[in-house]
């Protein structure tokens, strides 16, 4: 009885909110950031619905680790929202090949982004693309600029510059010279081998030629960023085996370590939490004057559900995020996840600006293993997680981990058989 | 009880009673388990479900990428069950022998002590013993220093060689609680009379340990043995909570649940595969239920019981 009365308030506000919106169209947005729900509230719905009368938005984000399944299962029972946030790559990619996230490669807002920015969200062959490019994360390391200070050490420009950098820390002993540990193991992989890599790879130009095939894990392109990896595990603290990732973050923040490879999604975090000054530079090149590439990873889209009952709203919503005015705003809410947009932005955070400023110097390009290479089995990104942590530890020679991973991709991938 | 003059009736009470418990039983229990075995004879081609007979099993087996995982998870099950089977089931027999003699003091505290770990959450359980062991925060190398044994501190956690035994006897410090109540009980219900008896003959002691209590509660360990056997098998959670889904270092603590997850729920870019996840478990079943039955008809129905 209290049960159907429930249900009965509960169908009549739907109906009565329904009826409310008749003359204003509210979007529902799907997500999984419920970290950034104040930032959207605050600043981004008012942003857009004072430039567009008519239409409501509603955030109404999940647990990250529960999206994915919340998010199919409410496309399958129809009752997802207009409005959903793109995993980048192959989870968005079967929710397009199943039906539920519209093509929206004509949306005039889609021109101010490049392709390796749309890349994450678009079919294999980059002909369809289906969520608009949001936001990245960049790698770089992250160092204490004190510590640098009190040592006498410059930024490291070169490969050689910051080895002697770390070999310094190392002497000195103040410091642990580099906050990773390998517990985790993707650190390794991420925050190593693809933060390095793409110095050595040559960025895009090496991760389409391995897409294509014409290029193989074994190349010394491939296998030269394990081959530095292998003189981390020197300086790396005590018992790095068993660091996890939060305790790097500790480590770093609490002044113990001098650098830390990271991305730029630590940012926020870090400027809370270190008392110390913090600088970043990007991956150091092999010899002065190298062009220098940096790990631009897409990391958040946005699409339009394809049974939305309001494509036109959706449409201008999604050409809004496109825009400058929303890449503005939410690179400044959040420092370290960085608009994709070709559209200028300034940014109040220096450590966050710093950052962004190496698109300017440098190429960028996105994870090698994130498109397409890490659909089969074995899957190649779990994979460099392990071989990454392995070649660290000493225990498997760069050699043999680009031989165990090429013989593992070409097991599946067409292009590398 | 019945009334011997009527014709005995239908005693509908008895499916009253069960239906309860049999329709629960069925639908969180029975459905799924027979349709995880189903789920494993398909796969999904092109956004449909097929039906392949027995392929997902031969990928299982016969294909290296899987069968590697696949016998090093097993493999590394066994060590996980042998582990507890030699130090878990042992030090349990003896606390319970250790906590039912007469005259020790403050037996239910220790009782209490040695048992509350197992009401633990495994969470709360793997990232404790994270920390303690935890080669930059932990206490383990702090202690170790202090008795001048530093040189014996690994990052075990961390090392292939060490993890997994680790793992192992943490699940041990956990769980101890459990055949150390189960002996506990079956000492308990061992007759005085026959205790007396004994002592009569003179048999005191620890003769009477190994000569009267041990016998008398095998049946009890039998249970223990076969409980062990099937939870090691069955373990996931303290492997998943303190070395992630992908059970480093080196899969060195990858345990069939381990697997099973990884495969059926996907693992960051690796997308779910429910088929080849079913054919995991099924196959997690099928060993779990061979173990069983080797232990109900081999063992079991030989062993001798006593009654007083």
């Amino acid at each position: 009885m209290t049960k159907s009365t429930l249900i009965g308030a509960m169908l009549a506000t739907t109906v009565l909110a329904g009826a409310a919106a008749a003359e204003d169209v509210t979007l529902t947005i799907e997500s999984w950031r419920n970290d950034d729900l104040a930032i959207w509230q605050d600043k981004i719905i008012p942003a857009f619905e004072a430039a567009h009368p008519g239409i409501k938005l509603n955030f109404t984000p999940s647990a990250p680790a529960e999206y994915n399944a919340v998010l199919n299962s409410k496309l399958d029972a129809g009752s997802a929202g207009d409005i959903i946030t793109c995993r980048p790559f192959d989870a968005s990619l079967a929710l397009f090949e199943a039906g539920h996230l519209a093509d929206i490669s004509g949306l005039e807002g889609m021109a101010s982004f490049s392709p390796v920015a749309k890349s994450g969200w678009s079919t294999d062959d980059a002909s369809i693309q289906y969520c608009v490019p949001m936001a990245s994360v960049i790698h770089g390391f992250i160092y204490n600029k004190d510590a640098f200070a009190e040592l006498g050490i410059e930024e490291p420009k070169t490969e050689a510059e910051f080895f002697a950098a770390l070999d310094k820390i190392k002497e000195d002993g103040t410091y642990i010279p580099m906050a990773m540990g390998t517990n985790d193991q993707w650190e390794a992989a991420t925050m190593g081998y693809n933060n390095i890599g793409p110095n050595y790879w040559k960025g895009e130009e090496g991760r389409l030629a391995l897409l294509a095939g014409d290029q193989k894990l074994t190349d010394e392109a491939w296998v030269a960023p394990y081959r530095q990896l292998a003189k981390w595990g020197n300086y790396l603290g005590d018992g790095y085996e068993a660091q996890t990732y939060p305790d790097s973050q500790n480590i770093f923040t609490l002044g113990r370590a001098a650098v830390y490879p990271t991305g730029s999604w630590e940012i926020s975090g870090f400027n809370g939490l270190a008392d110390f000054e913090m600088g970043a530079f990007y991956p150091p090149v092999q010899n002065a004057g190298d062009t220098c590439y940096i790990s631009d990873h897409t990391d958040i889209g946005i699409g339009m559900n394809a049974a939305t009952p309001n494509p036109e709203a959706a449409k201008t919503f999604l050409n809004w995020v496109g825009s400058s005015e929303f890449a503005t705003i939410f690179a400044n809410a959040l420092p370290g996840f960085f608009p994709l947009s070709d559209a200028p932005v300034t940014l109040e955070d220096p450590l966050a600006q710093e950052f962004i400023s190496w698109r300017a110097e440098c190429e960028s390009t996105i994870r090698s293993t994130y498109q397409v290479l890490s659909r089969g089995t074995p899957n190649l990104e779990n994979e460099t997680w392990n071989a990454s942590v392995a070649v660290i530890k000493g225990e498997e020679s760069p050699e043999d981990a680009g031989k165990r991973l090429q013989e593992g991709l070409s097991s599946w991938y067409d292009p590398q058989k | 009880m019945s009334d011997p003059h009527s014709k005995p009736k239908f005693r509908w009470h008895i499916v009253v009673f069960l239906a309860p418990a049999v329709l629960v039983y069925t639908a969180v229990m029975i459905y799924p388990l027979f349709n995880t075995l189903r789920l494993s004879l398909f796969t999904e081609v092109d956004q449909a479900r097929v039906y392949v007979g027995l392929q997902n099993f031969r990928t299982l087996f016969g294909d290296t990428v899987w069968s590697t995982q696949f016998w090093n998870a097993l493999g590394n099950n066994f060590w996980f069950f042998v582990i507890h089977m030699l130090v878990q089931n042992p030090i349990g027999i003896a606390l319970a022998a250790i906590l039912s003699h007469p005259k020790l003091r403050f037996a239910s505290f220790y009782r209490s002590a040695i048992f509350i770990p197992t009401i633990l959450s495994f969470v709360i359980v793997g990232f404790a013993w994270k920390l303690i062991l935890s080669p930059i925060w932990g206490i383990a190398p702090g202690m170790l220093d202090a008795v001048g044994l530093k040189s014996l501190y690994a990052p075990w956690l961390g090392k292939e060689a060490y993890a997994l035994t680790t793992l192992s006897l943490v699940s041990v410090w956990q769980f101890v609680g459990i055949p150390m109540m189960l002996i506990y009980a079956a000492l308990l219900s061992i007759p005085e009379e026959i205790l007396e008896a004994a002592e009569v003959e003179g048999i005191t002691g620890l003769a009477a340990f190994w000569k009267i209590k041990l016998p008398l509660i095998l049946p009890s360990i039998g249970i223990i043995s076969i409980l062990t056997f099937v939870a090691n098998f069955n373990a996931f959670d303290l492997i998943y909570a303190a070395q992630g889904a992908l059970a480093g270092p080196d899969f060195s603590t990858d345990i069939l649940g381990t697997f099973m997850y990884r495969t059926f729920f996907g693992f960051q870019l690796q997308l779910g595969d429910p088929h080849m996840g079913s054919t995991i478990a099924s196959a997690m079943f099928a060993i779990i239920l061979v173990g069983v039955c080797l232990y109900l008809f081999g063992i079991q129905s030989r062993m001798r019981r006593y009654q007083f």
